[in-house]
């Protein structure tokens, strides 16, 4: 299909290029919005800011905490990412490579966790948690999300160990490797490619979720960054300049690293059809 | 945003092995127990407790509660919220399904050309992706300003349509479909990199022999692209009517509901129901109504898009 460059092609990628810039009036208007005085603002709420003002960003960044609720989130995500990848991984290399029922059984019940949404457990979790007096703390987050992404992690994992070949393992076994020795030396680094995959969905999805950190962590002095940025726009929600630039300082880090690892991300997200 | 994906293969070149090994050479089973314990204790348990719950009339305090049978769903019938929820989660869903996945088709196709812009409009339309859906949200909130002279208003009456001004999240009509854009807004370009691959899948010789025979671009698209495309489209279909039927962050953050309920979905009535009025029971009532929606589209789709598949 990519054969040249036409007149054709130059008018798609006109109308290609006017999609993107009215994909990106939002953020247009926010980015603006936090650089703008109040003044500005009332007046001219499309133009560009004239002069631009950076005193916005300042009292953002206190108002909503974001430095104490930019620790908490890496906290919460580094830790609960690393379990998921330990945990699923090893599980999966049992599910791959266990012939028989009970371990057919068990990857069917795995996968069952996919389909079922969260909300059913709910409110006997958030018991649960409250009752090991875990509410309030990041061991209760990772937990929750560990067990709670566990399902996709290891149906990633499983699909692509069997595609492995075993004699690698075999061979080791033989040469008088324990099983966790194999795994550790032989397996786990053949699995580079769906480890960054699991990785990045996963970060993202913890990285950004919102219902149970509010639920679990609300009022802690432990809230992610999501939580504090829903406190604080409710609370300043009439002033817009500080609400823009809260959520432009808020969002500024995730946007970062995606576009550092565009490449891997959209790969991430996207690798699951080329199986 | 949990995905339903097929994983990929490690080699494609490499024979796919038998999940049989010879015995003394599967690793033992306690490999998969530290997984299993937590996904258990996580997942499995409260889920079959919250199941559980639907049938009693449990505050959420103390263990207390009792067993009341299908109270809580002849209650749910006659709910006019819950209901409302009902309605509105179907036809969030059904409009995030059909806009989000035909945008994102559009978009796929057309940066799967020559044109020199293809990378960075990728990442353009990737980015909101990898946003919180509470920033998003509230980006939007801002854009929906009901003052005549903020955001999508300001530019409706800078562009001559000042007409056409709107309170986008106030209109208990039109509430519903602001949200729902928010949300093809921020996911149209997930579905976008899922048919991008699709795309890259379709052997270019098809559309070469077919040029050579004279097959211009729509037929090509019918007959060669679309047909592979279907297991883009399943996985596409999936996850945006998974996530449509679950949607809670986006209202939380823009209507909280509002205005009435006009925009409640069965997420956020079994939100309110436990953690605003201390209804557990009722909540997992909804929640039981939720999971059978989310399992049920999910087994008639796989069964579905599958058959489309294999006789594509």
């Amino acid at each position: 299909m990519r054969t040249g460059y036409r007149p054709r092609t130059l008018v798609l990628e006109l109308v290609m290029i006017a999609a993107a810039v009215a994909f990106l009036f939002p953020v247009y208007a926010l980015v603006t919005l936090a650089f703008k005085d109040p003044g500005q603002i009332a007046n001219r709420p499309l133009s560009l800011p004239d002069p631009p003002s950076t005193e916005s960003f300042g009292s953002a960044w206190q108002s909503a905490s974001l430095g104490s609720a930019l620790l908490n989130s890496t906290l919460i995500t580094v830790t609960s990412v690393i379990v998921l990848i330990v945990l699923g991984s090893l599980a999966a290399y049992f599910l791959a490579r266990q012939a028989g029922r009970l371990s057919y059984s068990l990857y069917i019940l795995f996968l069952v966790g996919i389909i079922l949404p969260f909300q059913l457990g709910m409110i006997p979790l958030y018991q649960l948690v409250n009752d090991l007096g875990l509410l309030g703390t990041y061991q209760g987050m990772i937990l929750f999300y560990t067990g709670i992404q566990l399902p996709f992690t290891v149906f990633l994992y499983t699909g692509f160990i069997r595609s492995l070949p075993a004699d690698y393992t075999n061979a080791a076994l033989i040469d008088g490797a324990s099983h966790l020795q194999a795994f550790v030396h032989v397996i786990f680094p053949l699995l580079r490619p769906i480890t960054g995959t699991v990785l990045i969905l996963n970060a993202v999805h913890i990285w950004n979720d919102f219902f149970t950190p509010l639920l679990y962590l609300g009022g802690s002095g432990r809230e992610t960054v999501p939580v504090r940025v829903f406190a604080f726009v409710n609370e300043y929600t009439s002033d817009y300049g500080l609400v823009a630039a809260g959520l432009v300082l808020a969002a500024l880090p995730i946007l970062l690293v995606f576009l550092v690892l565009q490449r891997y991300v959209i790969r991430g997200f996207s690798s699951g059809l080329k199986g | 945003m949990t995905a339903v994906i097929t994983p990929p293969a490690a080699n494609p070149r490499t024979p796919v092995k038998r999940a049989g090994r010879r015995g003394g050479i599967a690793p033992p089973w306690l490999f998969a127990a530290p997984a299993l314990v937590v996904y258990a204790l996580v997942m499995l348990y409260p889920s079959i407790v919250g199941a559980g719950s639907a049938f009693t009339d449990w505050s959420g305090v103390g263990e207390q509660r009792s067993f009341v049978g299908l109270d809580n769903f002849q209650q749910l019938v006659k709910d006019d919220q819950a209901l409302g929820a009902l309605r509105n989660t179907l036809l969030l869903t059904l409009a995030i399904v059909v806009v989000q996945n035909g945008l994102g088709l559009l978009l796929a196709l057309g940066v799967h050309t020559t044109i020199k812009s293809r990378m960075v409009l990728r990442v353009i339309f990737f980015a909101p992706v990898v946003v919180s859906p509470v920033m998003v949200s509230f980006l939007w909130k801002y854009v929906y300003n009901p003052a005549p002279d903020a955001g999508l208003n300001a530019v409706l009456n800078a562009v001559g349509l000042g007409s056409l001004r709107q309170d986008w999240l106030g209109n208990p009509s039109l509430a519903i479909w602001s949200v729902a854009f928010t949300v093809i807004w921020q996911c149209a370009g997930y579905s976008m990199v899922i048919f991008l691959a699709g795309l890259e899948g379709v052997p270019k010789e098809l559309h070469e022999s077919a040029m050579v025979d004279g097959a211009g671009t729509v037929a090509r698209f019918r007959h060669i692209t679309w047909p592979l495309l279907a297991p883009a489209v399943t996985i596409n279909v999936m996850l945006s009517t998974v996530g449509g039927l679950t949607l809670f962050t986006q209202i939380i953050a823009m209507t909280n509901g509002g205005p009435g309920y006009a925009t409640d979905t069965l997420s956020t009535v079994l939100y309110k129901q436990a953690f605003v009025y201390g209804k557990f029971g009722y909540s997992t009532a909804v929640a039981l109504v939720l999971a059978i929606f989310v399992a049920a589209v999910s087994f008639i789709q796989i069964a579905y898009l599958r058959a489309r598949e294999t006789s594509a």
